[in-house]
């Protein structure tokens, strides 16, 4: 269910190299992110231009019912946010790993990947704390 | 891992359904269902939902002196409320705090003619409230000298003289079935109908084999009813009205709802260091009685509360949260008790306490939203009001 191609956090986001030599990728939170906050009604998210930092916060997610923390599974520079969430938050529900993604990064230090968590180990990490 | 959490007699429907299980008032409840909080606000907006509240408590009051104790610790008046009518009230400190708020319900007089009670605690109050009226019954009701353990033992009841409390919360069921197509669908399961149970009214009932009482009663703004039922005959009825179209719904719902009504939960709108003239719930206090906390409460409605509820609302969706501050240039003004999304409104709404100078309707605050300073405005409550239909606009 979490993609092979991937790399999570454990604070339950993900993110896809989608062209190494730019150092280029796409963020977003998982299914299980998704699925344990329930409806999603708003994102706050950092701006075209901003840093965001290895594991630092990027910004909040509200549900109906709570408010959560977003963290940068990496350092860089945001060169895009999705903008159909403004309209339509609920796409990270709907479809987490895709549409729902929440922003595009330049890396400046792709060798933060290593701290992450493959796709194997998130998903047993997951089976572990819940 | 094994939960300390009470189970209501519908814990295996809901797991069985795939509702998220949460804590809450030491039971272990249904946040939601797989459809999520926002359908099931719509479906109770617009055609049924069904709730399991059989975590607030079920309480029996009875005796030759039920009416004169429950008129000392209730801000309603039990004396003048008819067999087979319930009454929303409050039940306050001697500082005019509430321990709780609550609805009661006047039964029948038992088998020797003495007047009874049902009445419903919160989930997370049960015992505060027994541990109360075991302490005023010791003190005024003539049962001094054998005070009461606190909370009494399960199910033993507390004896004065003249008053007799029986927790029945863990041989029962409560439901709610709310919203505009609610009270069609329990018509339907009863076996004589339901006629003429009018707002605030209760009638004994049979629904699927199983002796129950239904109050027109509820906790969302719509219309609807709550029925108390055997603990062993809750899944059928449960199932029953499922099958009608009532769509299950969960706590979060619930919290939306009455949000959005404008209804206080208390810990959030009311405490014991909060009055029901702070809460603008004068309304429910009889003041044409004695009770504990009514010179309180005379004073302050004299004088003036130091704070008092009201609306908020603000464009958009990212909600407005209990415990943000409020200021106005940097002073405060106050603190958010409730907040969410509305999904009936489509605009972000809650309440909260605010000095009476800035109470009024369309006055502007700040709200600290986590390390950001956002506008939100003032507004009357509730933020929703059913739409009425002609029979109930002609019945006034």
């Amino acid at each position: 269910m979490n993609p092979n191609d991937r790399s999570y956090t454990r604070e339950h986001e993900w993110i896809v190299i989608e062209d190494a030599d730019a150092r280029r990728a796409l963020v977003g939170i998982t299914h299980f992110a998704q699925d344990q906050l329930g409806d999603i009604v708003y994102f706050e998210l950092p701006k075209v231009g901003d840093s965001v930092s290895h594991l630092g916060k990027m910004g909040e997610v509200e549900s109906v019912k709570a408010v959560s923390d977003l963290y940068s599974p990496v350092s860089g520079e945001v060169i895009e946010v999705n903008a159909a969430l403004a309209d339509r938050p609920e796409l990270t529900n709907e479809d987490p790993f895709g549409e729902g993604w929440l922003i595009r990064v330049t890396m400046s230090d792709a060798s933060e990947l290593d701290t992450l968590l493959s796709a194997e180990e998130y998903t047993a990490y997951v089976a572990e704390q819940h | 891992m094994d939960s300390v959490n009470l189970r209501t007699p519908l814990y295996d429907t809901h797991v069985a359904l795939g509702g998220r299980m949460v804590p809450f008032g030491g039971w272990d409840m249904p946040v939601q269902y797989p459809s999520g909080i926002i359908a099931e606000v719509r479906a109770v907006r617009t055609g049924a939902g069904l709730f399991d509240v059989s975590h607030m408590g079920r309480v029996y009051i009875s005796g030759p002196s039920a009416t004169a104790f429950l008129d000392t610790v209730l801000t309603g008046s039990a004396a003048t409320l008819e067999v087979g009518r319930a009454r929303y009230c409050m039940i306050c400190n001697e500082r005019g705090g509430v321990i709780d708020d609550t609805i009661f319900y006047r039964l029948q007089p038992d088998s020797d003619g003495n007047d009874r009670y049902l009445l419903i605690p919160n989930a997370g109050n049960r015992h505060r409230v027994l541990d109360w009226f075991g302490l005023v019954i010791g003190q005024r009701f003539g049962d001094r000298g054998h005070p009461h353990p606190s909370p009494p033992p399960e199910g033993e009841g507390i004896k004065g003289l003249g008053v007799t409390i029986d927790d029945q919360t863990m041989q029962s069921s409560l439901l709610a079935c709310q919203g505009p197509a609610a009270l069609g669908m329990a018509r339907g399961l009863a076996e004589d109908g339901l006629d003429g149970l009018r707002p605030f009214a209760w009638t004994n009932a049979r629904m699927c084999s199983a002796d129950v009482l239904v109050g027109r009663t509820g906790y969302t703004g719509e219309d609807g009813v709550e029925i108390l039922a055997p603990a062993s005959a809750a899944p059928a009825i449960w199932t029953a009205l499922t099958a009608a179209g009532a769509v299950p719904c969960g706590l979060g719902a619930r919290d939306v709802l009455r949000t959005e009504a404008g209804l206080p939960l208390h810990g959030h709108e009311l405490d014991e260091a909060t009055t029901p003239v702070e809460a603008q719930l004068e309304r429910f206090v009889d003041f044409s009685k004695d009770f504990i906390g009514r010179d309180a409460l005379a004073e302050q409605r004299a004088n003036g509360a130091k704070l008092t509820l009201v609306g908020l609302r603000m464009p958009g969706r990212s909600a407005p949260r209990a415990t943000y501050a409020l200021s106005v240039l940097g002073f405060p003004a106050g603190q958010v008790t409730s907040g969410c999304y509305s999904p009936t409104l489509d605009t972000s709404l809650g309440m909260g306490y605010v000095f009476p100078e800035y109470s009024r309707p369309g006055t502007v605050l700040e709200m600290d939203k986590r390390g950001l300073v956002e506008e939100i405005t003032v507004t009357a409550l509730p933020h929703y009001r059913r739409p009425r239909t002609a029979r109930a606009r002609r019945r006034g």
